[in-house]
């Protein structure tokens, strides 16, 4: 690899990290104001204009509480609990095609930090990897409430990554790729896989919730339960960590199901406003700065959803949540693939 | 058993049909009543930089009024500490001397007058039972927070309405 692509690649994976960070901060206010405006309150406003600081307020106080680490803990493993939840979350986003290709002095640059050929299977292995953060800093704590959640976070992401990665297969036998940039390239225009995979998507949503421990899924951290379950111990920016971690998780939750079912980057008519400028270098660069735009916009409305969902319903049962995960989604995620290749055949029987 | 109203009703446990146990069409109910409240107007008041229009006849803090002169109203007869349903009201009487008329306007008056903001349930019977109509429960004050208990013990210096030094006409 040349050493101006090294350089290019450098600046843009510290730029998507800034980016994730950036959004998990304001997800944290975001998350609190959607919360008070659907309790028809009016939320945080009193940092900053409307109340825009507030991350900031709240990430100072957590800097400055005091770093407690209990006695009878282990403490490497309590300490390195947080930094792998941490470190797992923010390495995910890192294969996600933010947007087509820029030209530049002639000079193609793809806006997607590393191109796999498995980019699908990269992010299904980072994120699964997760829940050893969870893991090891609920067994760290020496606490039984810890423990409890630790356990039904490991149990609750085993269950649910089967029914998520049954219902991917479908999207793959569509697709043929394992690849996320190619999958995003298939779904040029208004051609998304959402159309031809509407049981496989709700299946994916239901596990996605489930596997960032969002309501109704949250039991690791159910507080009425488990006063907080696997992060009881935690204090300080260590619980900093894992509420950054989950709401990064979110984020790439979000940019996954929009690349997988709702056209990543693509937007309707983007071919006709690739036509409609004369420059073919301009027009490109015009349509994958809004194909940015577009799949940021994707993402967001994504995220408002968990925000949404999370201050409407009410949180499962576990026993409710293994049998949803086991008895109901995984036969249907199972039903959804034999659709899919019936439908692939079908439809090369009649054309 | 015979029904003891014409009220009573047999209720069943309904077998649940595939939509209620699809769980998902419950769900869009759900997130259309969250989303509607989400654009509703918001109920809360910015307290400190807004407050609650109050009723008239709202029940707030005390005062002890003067009358037009400018003299004290309050005799100290001690009718609204017996009427205190909370014993807030505690004063001690003294004799107005010679060349105080203008500062109180009966021959008695009250040296000191107290109510402990704690103790008082705001019912305002010290007002009914006041014969001068010299003490009123104000509609636009409260008797805010404050970080001390002895802070609560309001005397004369925070009761008595302040003495109008210009005049207005």
């Amino acid at each position: 690899m040349e050493s101006v692509d090294l350089l290019y690649k450098g600046i843009y994976i510290l730029v998507i990290f800034g980016i994730t960070l950036l959004i998990a901060t304001y997800s944290t206010y975001f998350e609190r104001k959607i919360a008070a405006f659907i309790q028809d309150r009016v939320g945080p406003n009193r940092a900053g204009p409307a109340g825009l600081l507030q991350p900031l307020a709240d990430a100072g106080k957590l800097f400055f509480k005091e770093d407690f680490i209990p006695a009878k803990s282990n403490k490497a493993l309590f300490v390195i609990g947080p930094g792998i939840a941490m470190l797992v979350a923010t390495m995910s986003s890192a294969v996600i095609p933010f947007g087509d290709m820029l030209i530049v002095g002639g000079r193609e640059i793809f806006l997607q930090a590393i191109e796999v050929n498995i980019g699908v299977l990269y992010v299904f292995g980072v994120v699964s990897l997760g829940v050893y953060g969870l893991m090891i800093g609920g067994w760290a704590s020496n606490n039984k409430f810890s423990l409890l959640g630790a356990i039904r976070a490991a149990s609750q992401n085993i269950s649910y990554e089967l029914a998520m990665g049954l219902s991917l297969i479908a999207v793959l036998m569509l697709t043929g790729s394992l690849s996320l940039r190619e999958i995003a390239a298939q779904q040029a225009g208004f051609n998304w896989n959402i159309w031809y995979q509407p049981l496989g998507f709700v299946i994916f949503l239901v596990c996605a919730f489930a596997e960032t421990n969002r309501t109704p899924f949250d039991l690791p951290e159910s507080e009425a339960e488990l006063i907080g379950g696997y992060h009881t111990e935690y204090g300080s920016m260590k619980l900093g960590m894992y509420l950054f971690a989950e709401y990064i998780n979110i984020f790439v939750a979000s940019a996954v199901m929009a690349t997988l079912y709702f056209g990543a980057y693509n937007f309707p008519f983007m071919e006709n406003l690739r036509e409609a400028i004369s420059d073919p270098v301009l027009a490109n660069n015009v349509v994958t700065m809004v194909g940015v735009g577009v799949m940021f916009a994707k993402i967001f409305l994504f995220i408002f959803f968990f925000m949404w969902v999370r201050w409407t319903l009410p949180r499962f049962r576990y026993d409710q949540l293994m049998k949803l995960g086991w008895q109901i989604l995984i036969p249907l995620a199972i039903l959804n693939i034999i659709l899919t290749g019936g439908g692939i055949l079908l439809k090369e029987y009649l054309f | 058993m015979e029904p003891l109203s014409n009220r009573r009703k047999q209720v069943e446990k309904k077998e649940m049909t595939f939509a209620e146990r699809a769980y998902l069409p419950a769900i869009a109910q759900g997130l259309g009543i969250t989303l509607k409240h989400f654009f509703k107007k918001k109920a809360t008041v910015q307290y400190p930089e807004q407050t609650r229009e109050r009723s008239d006849v709202w029940r707030g803090l005390h005062v002890l009024k003067r009358d037009d002169t400018g003299a004290e109203r309050c005799t100290a007869c001690g009718l609204c500490a017996v009427a205190c349903p909370a014993e807030a009201i505690t004063m001690t009487a003294g004799e107005r001397k010679a060349g105080e008329e203008h500062l109180y306007r009966e021959e008695k008056y009250a040296v000191t007058y107290e109510v402990n903001m704690l103790r008082c349930i705001f019912c305002g019977l010290c007002e009914e039972a006041c014969p001068k109509a010299a003490i009123f429960l104000q509609d636009d004050k409260l008797a805010p927070a404050r970080f001390e208990r002895d802070e609560f013990i309001y005397g004369k210096d925070r009761l008595v309405e302040p003495l109008k030094t210009t005049e207005t006409k």
